[in-house]
């Protein structure tokens, strides 16, 4: 048993310096994910698509003739190990560019890390103070929170609607949605008349829906990433709710549809535009890279692409252009993201400044609702 | 005592010299958080190696101490150095106040109520947004420093950390050997015996709840300024579990074990990581032949490990001659 195990580590040592030496003259670039998790819903669907694209950037020749390498590792969705991890990515595998962590929490708790080393980060999590203030390594790809709620009180403005009722998760998704969505109010005229929370892992939210259903609120929001919106939306129709729901960009995937079963009828939510890639106008600058990223996720991992995987393809494309624009040095991916104009990616079409690390507006957004259980473009 | 003294000495030349191999490596910044594990597992230690008293909620005044300096040094400038003193006192005597009705309690009861403190502590760091940052942490905390020099470097944070660990090793060893140290054993064998023979079980029991949360604090502080960032998760239920972990593993009672325990609860995830998937399968097997086959924890575990392999290799030769 014991002889088994040293050849076992021998050959693990082996194909390990084998795959160090073979890496000499490729581009080596990182990503953390917290592939398991809480947030593994992000992770997972992350690290994926990350690995796909690069894969297909290597099949198509690399970039400038130059193979792309990829190292992951999965952050557990902790602060302290995203920390570990992105160190270890910049001491010991020297990669020159990072993307990710997943979450708000970790990218927070990266950036000093990325400042201090002058490594580029590249987050994928929504939480808009990753880049406001501007830290000169990093950027994300993720839409700010912000634009998802100012698509709502767009919408609701539109439809003559200004009493709201909020109902956000009390983790770090909601925490932010909950600090938009109160603070946006005033410029689109409306009026929070009620602001409840719940937590992650509340079974039943029916004493707070009862508390909305006695107040002057013309719509519920509710703030969150499944399953607690899907409890929700059933907690709603089974107390016979009639409030129009509106949901978060947090459950844009088929999952919410699953889960919340004939309750998510009727749900309207500002998303990305991947999942309705298939029914956008066909002058959607978008249009191109959409398709192809549902097409190829489609084939790889027999499951639908979901914006959160985009957000990693973003990165590892966004990585691609600033190489092919500034070079494959630290520096050079920095400054050829700060230089990048009409990106169109799967996140929307960014267009980076020196001012401006995000990149996104408001149009990397669709207001969409469900019906007949898919998507389609709400009116 | 010399042979403590000697244990000792050996453990911080190690300690000195460690950064000669691994500077420069992304291991050091692994080693800075095993320094804070380490002193987290010997506060955890007293309280339960020593003294004989559970608790699952220590994760509580390690949260505590990393709040408390991160917000008092960033939301209201104080020195860095002076908030984490004020800090340890304060968690300190808030341990020394709850320490009384708490420990009263024995066995389950104690655990349940140590265990519903962590997570009162814990729902106040996520809830309370307005100071804490809530769910999605707080950043910004400032690194430490010392006249003209600033702890921002894995190599200068390993330094600094283990300095600390060195001193709270030094004052465990100290105390777990003094009149102090064989009265908490007193009340670890039998309590009322304990009592009959003079000792003030209550006091004394509140005393190393104090003391240790003290320590934790501390810790806590150091990881607040070396992280220069804190989230809630960091301080949950599971950090908690993860710390008595280190303790059994390491050996219950043995101020190093407790190191032991916190360097291969923290450097083991990093070995494993060549298994992907099935590396959380692996870390938990080991734990349970370790606890198996290793009752006493690693520091007797090693040892008789170590016995038997030469013990057997005599014999061996033995056989051949």
């Amino acid at each position: 048993m014991r002889f088994r195990f040293t050849t076992l580590t021998t050959a693990a040592l082996l194909l390990l310096t084998a795959s160090l030496s073979f890496a000499a003259g490729t581009i080596k670039i990182g990503g953390l994910f917290s592939v398991t998790g809480p947030p593994a819903f992000l992770g997972e669907p992350e690290r994926n698509t990350a690995k796909m694209v690069v894969d297909s950037i290597n099949k198509a020749g690399g970039i400038k003739g130059q193979k792309l390498e990829l190292v992951v590792y999965d952050t557990a969705g902790d602060a302290t190990k995203a920390v570990q991890m992105a160190t270890k990515l910049i001491k010991d595998d020297k990669v020159i560019a990072i993307i990710g962590p997943s979450t708000t929490g970790e990218s927070m708790a990266v950036i000093p890390v990325a400042e201090r080393e002058k490594v580029p980060l590249i987050s994928c999590a929504a939480g808009s103070k990753i880049t406001d203030p501007v830290k000169r390594y990093v950027f994300k790809t993720a839409q700010n929170d912000g634009l998802a709620v100012a698509k709502i009180y767009e919408y609701l403005q539109k439809h003559k609607q200004n009493k709201v009722a909020i109902l956000t998760v009390s983790d770090g998704f909601g925490a932010s949605g909950r600090e938009q969505l109160k603070s946006l109010a005033g410029k689109f005229g409306m009026q929070v008349v009620v602001d409840d929370t719940y937590g992650p892992k509340d079974t039943d939210m029916t004493s707070q829906l009862t508390k909305i259903r006695g107040s002057q609120a013309q719509v519920l929001i509710v703030w969150g990433t499944n399953p607690g919106p899907a409890v929700i939306a059933k907690n709603a129709k089974q107390l016979g709710l009639k409030l129009p729901l509106y949901m978060s960009h947090g459950v844009s995937s088929k999952k919410f549809i699953a889960l919340a079963g004939d309750a998510a009828e009727g749900v309207k939510l500002p998303s990305g535009k991947v999942i309705v890639s298939d029914v956008l106008p066909k002058n959607d600058p978008q249009k191109g890279s959409l398709l192809a990223y549902v097409k190829d996720y489609q084939k790889h991992f027999k499951a639908e692409g979901d914006h959160f995987g985009g957000h990693a393809w973003d990165g590892v494309m966004l990585v691609k252009a600033a190489i092919e624009k500034g070079g494959a040095t630290t520096e050079g991916i920095r400054a050829g993201l700060e230089g990048l104009k009409d990106f169109h990616g799967i996140g929307g079409t960014f267009n980076f400044s020196a001012g401006d690390h995000a990149g996104l507006n408001k149009d990397a957004f669709v207001m969409v609702e469900i019906k007949n259980k898919d998507w389609v473009i709400a009116k | 005592m010399k042979k403590e003294l000697i244990k000792y000495a050996v453990f911080a030349l190690c300690i000195l010299l460690a950064p000669l191999v691994f500077s420069g490596n992304y291991l050091m910044n692994v080693l800075v958080f095993v320094g804070i594990h380490t002193m987290l597992a010997v506060a955890l230690n007293l309280l339960l190696g020593y003294a004989g008293q559970i608790s699952l909620g220590h994760a509580a005044f390690f949260g505590l101490g990393a709040y408390g300096s991160g917000i008092l040094s960033t939301t209201y400038n104080w020195n860095p150095w002076l908030a984490m003193t004020v800090v340890a006192l304060v968690v300190g005597g808030l341990a020394f106040a709850i320490g009384f009705p708490i420990l009263k309690l024995k066995g389950h009861y104690l655990a349940m109520a140590t265990l519903g403190m962590g997570i009162i502590v814990y729902i106040v760091f996520n809830e309370w947004v307005a100071i804490t940052g809530g769910p999605s942490g707080f950043s910004g905390i400032p690194n430490l420093e010392l006249g003209p020099l600033v702890f921002d470097s894995d190599l200068k944070n390993y330094y600094l950390v283990w300095s600390f660990v060195l001193g709270c090793v030094l004052l465990s060893v100290n105390l777990a050997n003094s009149r102090i140290g064989r009265a908490f054993r007193a009340i670890h064998d039998a309590e009322v015996a304990a009592r009959v023979m003079g000792v003030n079980a209550r006091l004394l029991k509140v005393q190393v709840f104090a003391l240790s949360a003290m320590i934790c604090a501390i810790a806590g502080s150091l990881y607040a300024h070396v992280m220069t960032f804190v989230a809630p998760p960091s301080f949950g239920f599971n950090i908690s579990v993860e710390l008595l972990t280190m303790v059994v593993i390491g050996g219950l009672g043995s101020i190093y074990g407790s190191f032991l325990g916190a360097l291969l609860l923290t450097l083991l995830p990093e070995f494993l990581r060549f298994m992907h998937d099935y590396d959380i399968v692996f870390y938990g097997g080991l734990l349970m032949v370790m606890t198996i086959f290793m009752p006493g924890g690693l520091v007797r575990g090693i040892p008789d490990l170590f016995r038997k392999i030469t013990g057997l290799k005599n014999k061996k030769g033995g056989a051949h001659a």
